[in-house]
């Protein structure tokens, strides 16, 4: 089974957020980039697939060359080699492009990303590329297993879940408790040293969105306190303060 | 706030002298102990319990023998690696970084340098994926800190060694499948051996009631008429030198080790101090808290310089016993000392289970004495600077 994982590379989620002074861009001085954590369970699931089944992983990002070290403990965890697109991802639409542009020529029968990048959750970049190769796309997927040429994906859904079953090839998003991401260990760092890692540059610069501006959500403010028995306060800091009823 | 604190302290951007790849190993390793060892190693330690699981888990995450090559199962990493482990590790336990010290350093690393092609191959991948604990029999319980005056014994036999005597405070002895021994010939000349759990005389009962390294298990070995076959003596060493080799890199992994432990102390105490009301201020507004606080960031940044340096010399092999113990002496006086002043910033708080302080300070009361203690490692530097030994 040949399989594509793809990668964004999202500030450590502990990280405070500010802007650049036009407040059009994050600013990213200080920050550390770590794997999105949901592309973490998309890669170590491949990986199980791989390990049981025989194939090959390969880990894609598009972004520029400071990604490498991301893209290094992708192949520490387990990935056969990687492909970085060398391009600012811009939008959702020209990262799509991207990934579907190089999966085009590749014939992957699985390609599996994370639900959602946690940088700027857009939801997005799998059901693009499924479209833009014409396959199924099939999120958020909890628990994924293949079996021939079949592959069976539990989906969330409101309420409950749903399983699926899709003819490969098809693209899968992945969440939690899909399994338990794993940790590199030290014969893996050293043996990522030398799997390959291909930089390719991107294709076309189409993108479909622009960011306006940003800002932060707005200050949490004090909890305030009443006593039970005067409820009637707090109708009317409800409908006079809050003005939420 | 200027000083924007990460997961890892770097005062003084050290972080830029490192590759991306000591990052990654450093941070996996830091992941590793907050998954495998920090949530269970208040108990394990109030319980004085060594988690025997702990070994295959380490030999898994690659902790055992990173510097040793990949054929024999090592990491084949460089000893600024090695060092990151180590002080990860003992950022969560000073405990759980010596069963991992004595396998690589104590352990493996003799075999590999001073065992023959077959020992290697018999003993090193075992070790090295956790199969099998190993310990180091050095100290006896006349002979510490004068190593040389030891009693253990071996008489040759024709067809195999005959092993007699017995050491004292061996860590992971009770729990070793085999143990690197360091005895005297007929010659009078130490000689390693490896001996084997199973062999008829050898027997390793456990101390109890340590104050320290609780989660870490220690040890006697006691030899009696042991029959080792001659297949498994060092065959390339001879002489204290060989005890002494292995230590250089223990110590080694030590010096880095401690500062771990320094590392989890100040930024409890650091985070304590700021949360903590008294007098209508969090205690980190009075000046003598910010002393102390100042103070242990200090000692660390300047720790962790020199063990940075150690590394890169220790990479050319360049680096010298001397400057090992110097290293590994200022490393562990500069812990306990931020272990203790940590101590009174948490207050009473500080005294329970529910910090790691006390925990690392009872620890560090056993690593400024093992491996040649905090005045053994001075009379080492005093001798190197003036040319005389004062220890003899
Ligand atoms: C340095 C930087 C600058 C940016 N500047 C802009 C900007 O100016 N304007 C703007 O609109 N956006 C910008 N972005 C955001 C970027 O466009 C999105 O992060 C990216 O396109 C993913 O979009 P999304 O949030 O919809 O991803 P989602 O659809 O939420 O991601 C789903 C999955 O798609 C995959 N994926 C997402 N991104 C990548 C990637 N880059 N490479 C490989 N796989 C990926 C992952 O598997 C991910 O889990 C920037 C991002 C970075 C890192
Ligand atoms: C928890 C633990 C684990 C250990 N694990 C191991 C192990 O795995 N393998 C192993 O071989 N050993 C191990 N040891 C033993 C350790 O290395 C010894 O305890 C150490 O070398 C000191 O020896 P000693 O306890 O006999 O003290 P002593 O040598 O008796 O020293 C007592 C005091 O006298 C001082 N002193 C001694 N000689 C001089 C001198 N010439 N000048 C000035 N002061 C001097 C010392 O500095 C010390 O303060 C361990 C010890 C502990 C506590």
């Amino acid at each position: 089974m040949k399989i594509l994982v793809c990668i964004s590379n999202v500030p450590d989620t502990t990280t405070k957020i500010t802007f650049t002074p036009d407040n059009k861009q994050f600013n990213t001085a200080g920050v550390q980039f770590v794997i999105n954590p949901y592309d973490e369970y998309a890669l170590t699931r491949a990986i199980e697939l791989k390990e049981a089944q025989g194939g090959t992983v390969t880990v894609l990002n598009v972004g520029e060359a400071d990604t490498e070290a991301n893209i290094r403990k992708a192949l520490a965890i387990g990935a056969d080699d990687a492909v970085r697109i060398n391009a600012k991802p811009t939008d959702a639409f020209f990262v799509a492009t991207q990934i579907a542009n190089y999966a085009k020529a590749e014939n992957f029968d699985l390609i599996l990303m994370g639900k959602e990048s946690v940088d700027y959750n857009g939801f997005q970049v799998h059901g693009m590329v499924a479209e833009m190769l014409g396959i199924p796309s099939i999120t958020p997927g909890v628990k994924l297993d293949v079996n021939g040429n079949t592959a069976t994906v539990q989906r969330e859904i409101e309420g409950g879940h749903e399983i699926i079953d899709a003819q490969l090839p098809i693209v899968v998003s992945a969440q939690q408790p899909m399994t338990e991401p794993r940790i590199p260990n030290m014969r893996g760092i050293m043996t990522a040293r030398t799997k390959p890692l291909k930089v390719v540059e991107p294709t076309g610069s189409e993108t479909k969105t622009e960011i306006e501006t940003f800002a932060l959500p707005p200050q949490k403010t004090g909890v305030k306190m009443i006593a039970p028995e005067n409820a009637g306060e707090l109708i009317t800091l409800l409908r006079n303060e809050a003005k939420v009823i | 706030m200027a000083y924007n604190p990460t997961e890892f302290l770097d005062y003084y951007n050290i972080d830029d002298l490192l590759t991306d790849e000591h990052k990654l190993i450093r941070k996996s390793i830091r992941d590793f102990v907050k998954k495998e060892i920090s949530p269970n190693i208040e108990k394990w330690a109030q319980d004085a319990h060594f988690p025997s699981e702990i070994v295959k888990k380490f030999g898994d995450v690659g902790a055992f023998g990173p510097t040793i090559p990949e054929q024999y199962g090592g990491g084949g990493l460089d000893y600024i690696s090695y060092g990151l482990i180590m002080q990860e590790i003992e950022r969560g336990d000073s405990g759980m970084r010596s069963t991992a010290s004595v396998q690589g350093s104590l352990v493996m690393y003799p075999i590999y340098a001073y065992g023959s092609e077959e020992q290697r191959n018999k003993y090193l991948p075992k070790l090295a994926s956790g199969e099998w604990l190993g310990c180091f029999g050095l100290t006896e319980p006349d002979h510490g800190s004068n190593p040389g005056g030891m009693l253990t014994n071996i008489k040759d036999m024709g067809d195999h060694y005959l092993l007699n005597g017995a050491k004292m405070w061996i860590s992971n002895s009770p729990e070793c499948q085999i143990a690197v021994v360091w005895a005297k010939n007929e010659q009078g000349r130490i000689k390693g051996l490896i001996v084997e759990r199973g062999m008829e005389g050898f027997t390793t009962p456990e101390i109890h009631n340590k104050w320290s390294l609780r989660a870490s298990c220690t040890g006697e070995l006691v030899f009696n008429n042991v029959k080792v076959p001659k297949e498994n003596l060092l065959p390339n060493i001879d002489g204290l030198k060989g005890p002494l080799g292995c230590l250089d890199s223990a110590r080694f992994g030590i010096a880095w080790g401690a500062i771990g432990a320094a590392i989890d102390c100040y930024e409890s105490a650091l985070k304590y101090s700021l949360e903590r009301i008294q007098f209508d201020k969090p205690i980190a507004a009075f000046q003598l808290t910010q002393k102390k606080l100042a103070e242990m960031v200090t000692e660390i940044t300047k720790a962790q310089i020199m063990v940075w340096r150690l590394g890169m010399l220790k990479n050319e092999g360049k680096a010298t016993t001397q400057q090992i113990s110097m290293a590994k002496r200022n490393s562990v006086d500069m812990a306990l000392h931020i272990a203790r002043e940590a101590r009174q910033i948490h207050g009473g708080m500080g005294i329970t289970g529910e910090y790691p302080i006390m925990r690392h300070m009872m620890n560090l009361e056993s690593v400024i004495t093992y491996e040649g203690t905090h005045d053994i490692h001075l009379l080492i530097t005093g001798a190197d600077v003036t040319g005389i030994q004062a220890f003899k």
